[in-house]
């Protein structure tokens, strides 16, 4: 494999691995601060409980996005030299106050973690609140400088290439960043809650009906319902911009290989670039120009007005937005379900196929939040800098990305192993001192 | 100074900081590693007290060197990722592993154990990690990283795989075990375990020694930039390290453990801030300056706001978190 295929493959693998253990990052801590200020103001132990058991996990799925978030920086000038020796200027600065954010973070977790017996409660809980702040600025910086790849501006190009009037501070709020942060901000809430809930639905599940296991479920059904919403309403607007701001990416997610006047929308369904058609999907006339546009017969623009080697991989991006959505909607049907069955009944719902999807959720917006980073991320190919770098120029020419490749691979699994199983047999230790 | 230079100053002071607290946790990591006598699981003990609260802090000042030299020195940045790519990727491995393996154990204890493969993950990665930065330094001090016309033309090898890299990889390693036994004589103050650290101190402080004095005589064959840089304008801060290496290692010797922290802590300083005053105005000698590396300046008066801004909440942070963790023995800083 060449050079290039080999550097997006080790970036994908690792932006894959790490957004996982970054957005627990972002949601646990408030999940925290939620349940030990609920031990505070009760003076009920169950909710210290569930803080300390969080606080425990944390511990080691902070510790593996660190490492990994760590080989990502690395990574960006390893792999993508060029394009860091032409964006670092520019893009830079969101990364440099995420520095701060990460020092902020690891500060304030060094002392919530080591620091249940050495700090009073109030205190210890106060060091819960910049752990939740920063574990989200953090994710908003870093989504910025993704924004101003997809939205390059705040500087221009001189005649010879040369890069002229650098304004970081407009690179950084760029006009893919108010539709690309809150969209990534309340995913990471929605898998935060998801998550959280499937693993206290399974206890439930398994008849350990204790209120441990119910304030679980509903502080994560909480956190899943409220960011779902938002999700949803987050994630059109980002679907309008894209609409006119990335013509190919959009045309891509809708499997749109003509320009239409009054575009329908494809649900499923398989793009075969051959064929120039969306294959076995359901087709919903004038709903993606409406969607899009406000207007049911607007024109959605076709792939086929873009050269052949501009266009992202239509199959990719179509199937992971229809997976995005498609997982999205059934997270929202849950939590909707759900919550309508504690309104009307007044008393949490023990239904056993409610609580095997919730148990579902937790995987599926894990898979939403992945498949929504490959629209982004393989939508805007061939750019790694829209329409102003393309990706083939900006790769290393180093030798050894094979085997680099093979072994932060397998450094990967191994992580994702042994964290489960850590977090399993503590699970287990748990319940053996419970 | 020009903004530039600020900005390469501040890299420094990180770089500094990286060096006196991580170096530490690395050194902690070679300890583990060869743990022994009857007090060894009480020594893997101390050491994993010792870093527990804050090696994540500690690991953020690489963070950000690497994302305030992107930034401020994109060129330099793009150039070094180029030159330095193996010996990089290879630290890399060992930074994943080192934390990786140390959080599992600390937050996994009863499940994994003290002394399983993870142990042993630990602290070879702690070796690696810090031998394998030290080479890329090498491989920069040297002025073996040659750039022409904006491209790196001295290959992927230049500098650090050589005998003079490998023999800086070994003063880097030696250093982390050296300040990392000072250290912890002062967390095990009046235990049987100062004892242990503190021959430990002394054997590590004297390999570092000798790899130092080494590296100092082959310097002007070897490495002629470095040797024009410390015998240069860096010579003052070379001779008082020079001065300062026998008192550490006396305060060492004769359980002055207190003193000897603060002199060890200040031989990394001397010995990184004579490299680098010495080798000033260049960032990657000789063919790149700090001037010709820099962003343009709007760049680096917003990087400066954000570092001026953001140390405001750091630093009184820091402090806090090293008032409650390092104050069991009223005097341990680290
Ligand atoms: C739990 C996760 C989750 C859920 C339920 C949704 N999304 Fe999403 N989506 C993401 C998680 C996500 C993401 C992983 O967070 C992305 C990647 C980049 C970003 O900012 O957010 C994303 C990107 C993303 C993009 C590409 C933005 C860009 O390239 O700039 C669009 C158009 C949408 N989403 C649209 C939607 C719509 C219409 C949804 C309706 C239900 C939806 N998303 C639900
Ligand atoms: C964390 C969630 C993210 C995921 C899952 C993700 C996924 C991916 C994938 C799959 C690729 C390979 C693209 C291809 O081969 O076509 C890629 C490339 C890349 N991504 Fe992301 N990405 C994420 C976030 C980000 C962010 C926040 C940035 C940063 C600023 C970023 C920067 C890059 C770069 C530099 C490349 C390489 C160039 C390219 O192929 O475009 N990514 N990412
Ligand atoms: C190119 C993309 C990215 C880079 C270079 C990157 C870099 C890093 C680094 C260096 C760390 C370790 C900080 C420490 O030592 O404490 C980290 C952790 C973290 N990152 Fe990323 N990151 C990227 C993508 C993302 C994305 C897309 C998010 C969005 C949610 C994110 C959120 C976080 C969070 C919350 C942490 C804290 C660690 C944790 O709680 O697990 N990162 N990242």
């Amino acid at each position: 494999m060449d050079n290039v295929t080999l550097a997006r493959a080790t970036m994908g693998t690792s932006l894959a691995f790490h957004i996982v253990f970054a957005v627990l990052g972002v949601g646990l801590p408030l999940l925290m601060l939620v349940a030990e200020g609920l031990w505070l103001r009760t003076q009920d132990e169950v909710w210290l409980n569930l803080a300390r058991r969080w606080s425990k996990a944390f511990g080691i799925l902070f510790a593996v996005g660190a490492v990994s978030g760590t080989s990502l920086s690395f990574e960006l000038g390893l792999l993508w030299p060029r394009f860091m020796a032409f964006s670092g200027a520019i893009f830079g600065l969101p990364f440099s106050a995420e520095g701060f954010a990460f020092f902020i973070e690891a500060i304030f977790l060094g002392l919530y973690l080591y620091g249940w017996d050495r700090l009073t409660p109030v205190v210890h809980w106060l060091t819960s609140i910049p752990i939740a702040v920063s574990g989200a600025l953090s994710a908003v910086f870093v989504v910025m400088a993704n924004a101003w790849m997809n939205s390059p501006s705040g500087f221009r190009l001189g005649s010879d290439g040369g890069l002229l009037d650098v304004d970081p501070l407009a690179a950084a709020l760029n006009p893919s960043t108010p539709t690309e942060d809150p969209h990534m901000l309340v995913s990471a809430y929605v898998v935060t809650g998801s998550l959280v809930a499937s693993v206290y639905a399974i206890g439930l599940l398994r008849r350990r009906d204790d209120p441990l296991h119910r304030r679980g479920l509903v502080l994560g059904m909480s956190m899943a319902a409220v960011a779902i919403v938002l999700a949803g309403i987050t994630g059109d607007t980002s679907a309008r911009f894209i609409y006119q701001a990335q013509p190919a990416k959009f045309a891509s997610m809708e499997g749109i290989y003509h320009t239409v006047r009054g575009a329908p929308v494809h649900l499923g369904g398989i793009p075969v670039d051959s064929e120039q058609r969306v294959v076995g999907a359901i087709e919903i006339p004038n709903l993606l120009s409406l969607l899009a546009a406000f207007d049911p017969n607007a024109v959605v623009r076709g792939l086929d007005t873009f050269p052949p080697n501009d266009r992202p991989n239509t199959v990719l991006v179509h199937l992971s937005f229809d997976t995005m959505v498609g997982f999205g909607t059934l997270i929202g049907l849950t939590a909707a379900l759900f919550w309508l069955l504690v309104i009307f009944r007044r008393r949490l719902p023990m239904w056993r196929p409610l609580l095997f999807l919730i148990v579902v959720t937790g995987p599926a917006s894990v898979m939403a939040m992945e498949a929504g980073w490959f629209v982004t991320e393989f939508g805007r190919q061939p750019w790694i800098v829209y329409e102003v770098l393309r990706t083939s120029e900006a790769a290393t020419n180093a030798p050894a990305l094979g085997p680099t490749f093979l072994i932060f691979f397998a450094i990967y699994i191994g992580l994702a192993v042994t964290t489960a199983r850590l977090l399993l047999l503590q699970a287990k230790r748990n319940r053996a001192a419970a | 100074m020009s903004e530039a230079e600020i900005v390469a100053a501040i890299l420094w002071l990180a770089l500094t900081a990286y060096a006196v607290l991580a170096g530490a946790d690395f050194g902690g990591g070679v300890w583990d590693l060869l743990a022994s006598g009857p007090h060894e699981a009480e020594q893997r003990r101390a050491v994993a007290e010792a870093m527990g609260p804050v090696w994540e802090a500690n690991h953020v000042w690489l963070i950000f060197m690497i994302v305030g030299l992107f930034t401020g020195f994109p060129a330099a940045f793009g150039i070094l990722s180029m030159a330095l790519y193996l010996p990089f990727t290879i630290a890399l491995v060992g930074i994943v592993f080192r934390g990786a393996a140390f959080a599992f154990r600390a937050h996994g204890r009863e499940e994994v154990g003290a002394a399983s493969a993870w142990g042993v993950a630990f602290g070879g990665a702690s070796v690696i990690a810090p031998f394998f930065m030290a080479t890329g330094a090498a491989a920069v001090a040297s002025g073996s990283i040659r750039v022409s016309g904006g491209h790196l033309v001295s290959g992927f090898e230049a500098g650090w795989a050589t005998p003079y890299g490998l023999l800086v990889g070994l003063f880097a390693v030696a250093m982390c075990a050296y300040i990392a036994a000072t250290y912890l004589t002062v967390e095990t103050e009046g235990t049987p375990l100062e004892g242990d650290f503190r021959r430990r101190a002394a054997v590590a402080g004297l390999v570092a020694g000798a790899a130092a004095i080494t590296s100092l005589v082959l310097a002007p064959f070897a490495a002629p930039s470095l040797a024009h840089a410390l015998f240069g304008r860096g010579l003052p801060l070379l001779v008082i390290a020079l001065i300062n290496g026998p008192i550490a290692l006396v305060a060492v010797w004769r359980s002055r453990p207190r003193v000897a922290r603060i002199a060890v802590a200040a031989q990394v300083i001397f010995v990184l801030w004579a490299w680098a005053v010495g080798q000033w105005p260049y960032l990657v000698p000789p063919d790149l300056t700090i001037a010709d590396a820099a962003a343009p300046n709007a760049t680096l008066t917003a990087l400066l706001v954000v570092t001026g801004i953001g140390s405001l909440l750091l630093l009184p942070s820091l402090w806090f978190l090293f008032r409650v963790f390092k104050s069991r023995n009223p005097a341990a800083i680290y």
